[in-house]
């Protein structure tokens, strides 16, 4: 097992992002925050937490988006879905996609394909945690990367949150 | 597999777990129908096969509109306008259509035990629509749903199922599931239309007086009364059911208690329920109908074909 981000690097990494998406978005008016069912919850949640911090006044649009019916391995295994929530329009705004990890860029495709049921945004972005690099299975690539790293298809990322497991870390595993 | 069965033939089969997934999957396709975009793309390689050998509209329409909002193919069938009328078996029917690459059946029949027989001999996933007399398991999930969504929790609710418990495949997928989800189950009605020995059979109170029954529960699943089986004589008239068991509103004001109204469809008006309870605030019946597609999609999509 190796850390990737310890708990102090995991903090600044998620207010670093933060501070990008703010960059690029200005006002923040057309811009609208979805986090991926399940797990991308835990980074959109401080991401958006973050940017609530530094610009207190303005009202966020935040999204959750469950993606299980849209995968494209539903004939392999039936997935339990997560709730989806989305209770604004979507049509002509600046869309944020957050996940945790970005690895074969399956789940961003099935997210886009949900997204657009929701409304014609103006543009999509991608901002996750960790890039998984040189993985990718689709042409898919994040706008906003946490950090990027090499890995084998045996490693796996775990993410931790405290609030759910007691500690805040990245790590890469080795699988047997 | 995220179901304990293969196949939805009745709740009488499922673990509790299997109740929890459905109910929990179909609040999910519930929020997919308020989307504009009112479709996921789940099931768009399996084609379904709808076989009504009995009528239908809401649970027809219900399941035929879940296929669609899942993307599936699909194809209806009624007996009226088919070959069974020239003396095809039921089975030579389902293999004929199988061997057309079908991949699900779905299937009303008037025999209790057809979706079993036919279970035990082929290969799809078959999901019961209404067998005779045995069950109607997606109308028995889809009350549980509507109850669910009212009261948030099943456990301890406590639910009175009123007139014709006997005939009734909607009344036995009712007690079924919501003995296992650890409701409370009264029965209802005239002494010929509850079988005997339901309380010990069933673990359910028996109770032949309406208005007691009423203001003992919670909310009041109210059958139709089977107009087709009038000649069997249980009851002198509709006249005098309705005077004894129609629930009308002057009978609800006068309850100790505000109960919610639910009735499976379709509704006699006049006889086991007036129109001025049906379409009160009282009533959730449109709601049922609503939820019921939610909750077709999720046992469609939970029992979809997985390659071996």
């Amino acid at each position: 097992m190796k850390t990737v981000l310890n708990e102090q690097q995991l903090a600044i990494t998620i207010k670093r992002l933060a501070h990008q998406v703010l960059e690029n978005h200005g006002k923040l008016e057309t811009t609208v925050f979805i986090g991926l069912q399940p797990r991308g919850i835990f980074v959109s949640d401080q991401v958006v937490d973050e940017i609530r911090r530094l610009v207190p006044s303005t009202k966020l649009n935040y999204g959750k988006l469950d993606i299980t019916f849209y995968r494209d391995d539903v004939r392999k295994e039936i997935h339990i879905a997560n709730r989806t929530d989305i209770p604004f329009t979507i049509e002509n705004k600046n869309v944020v996609l957050i996940d945790d990890v970005l690895y074969t860029g399956r789940t961003i495709r099935a997210a886009l394909d949900a997204l657009l049921d929701f409304g014609r945004p103006a543009k999509v972005e991608l901002c996750v945690l960790i890039d998984r690099r040189f993985s990718r299975q689709l042409p898919i690539q994040a706008d906003y990367v946490g950090k990027s790293i090499d890995s084998i298809i045996s490693q796996k990322v775990k993410v931790f949150w405290k609030a759910r497991d007691g500690r805040q870390e990245v790590v890469l595993l080795e699988e047997s | 597999m995220q179901l304990s069965t293969k196949h939805l033939l009745g709740i009488r089969d499922l673990t509790r777990e299997d109740i929890q997934t459905i109910l929990t999957t179909a609040s999910q396709f519930k929020e997919v129908l308020q989307r504009p975009v009112k479709k996921v793309p789940s099931l768009r390689d399996i084609t379904i096969v709808n076989l009504f050998f009995e009528n239908s509209t809401r649970t027809r329409i219900s399941f035929e509109l879940a296929e669609k909002r899942l993307s599936a193919d699909t194809i209806s069938f009624t007996a009226g306008t088919s070959s069974v009328k020239k003396g095809e078996t039921l089975l030579d029917t389902v293999n004929n259509i199988l061997s057309m690459k079908v991949d699900m059946v779905v299937m009303r029949h008037s025999s209790s035990g057809a979706p079993h027989f036919l279970a035990r001999h082929i290969p799809a996933a078959i999901i019961n629509a209404g067998d005779g007399i045995n069950e109607h398991p997606t109308q028995g999930l889809l009350d549980a749903f509507s109850m669910q969504e009212r009261f948030g929790s099943l456990k301890g609710l406590k639910v009175a199922i009123i007139g014709d418990i006997m005939h009734s495949r909607v009344a036995m997928s009712n007690i079924y599931l919501l003995k296992k989800m650890g409701a409370e189950v009264t029965v209802a009605g005239p002494p010929t239309l509850i079988p005997v020995h339901m309380k010990e059979a069933f673990d359910v109170r028996v109770e032949y007086n309406l208005r007691k029954a009423l203001e003992w529960c919670d909310v009041a699943n109210v059958l139709r009364i089977q107009l087709e089986r009038q000649n069997q004589v249980l009851f002198s008239s509709l006249r005098e059911y309705s005077l004894a068991y129609g629930i009308n509103r002057r009978l609800l004001e006068s309850l100790n208690r505000e109960i919610v109204i639910m009735h499976p469809g379709p509704i006699n008006r006049g006889v086991e329920l007036d129109s001025d309870v049906a379409d009160s605030g009282q009533s959730i019946i449109l709601q049922q109908v609503e939820n019921g597609v939610a909750v077709r999609m999720a046992a469609l999509y939970l029992l979809s074909p997985q390659a071996s």
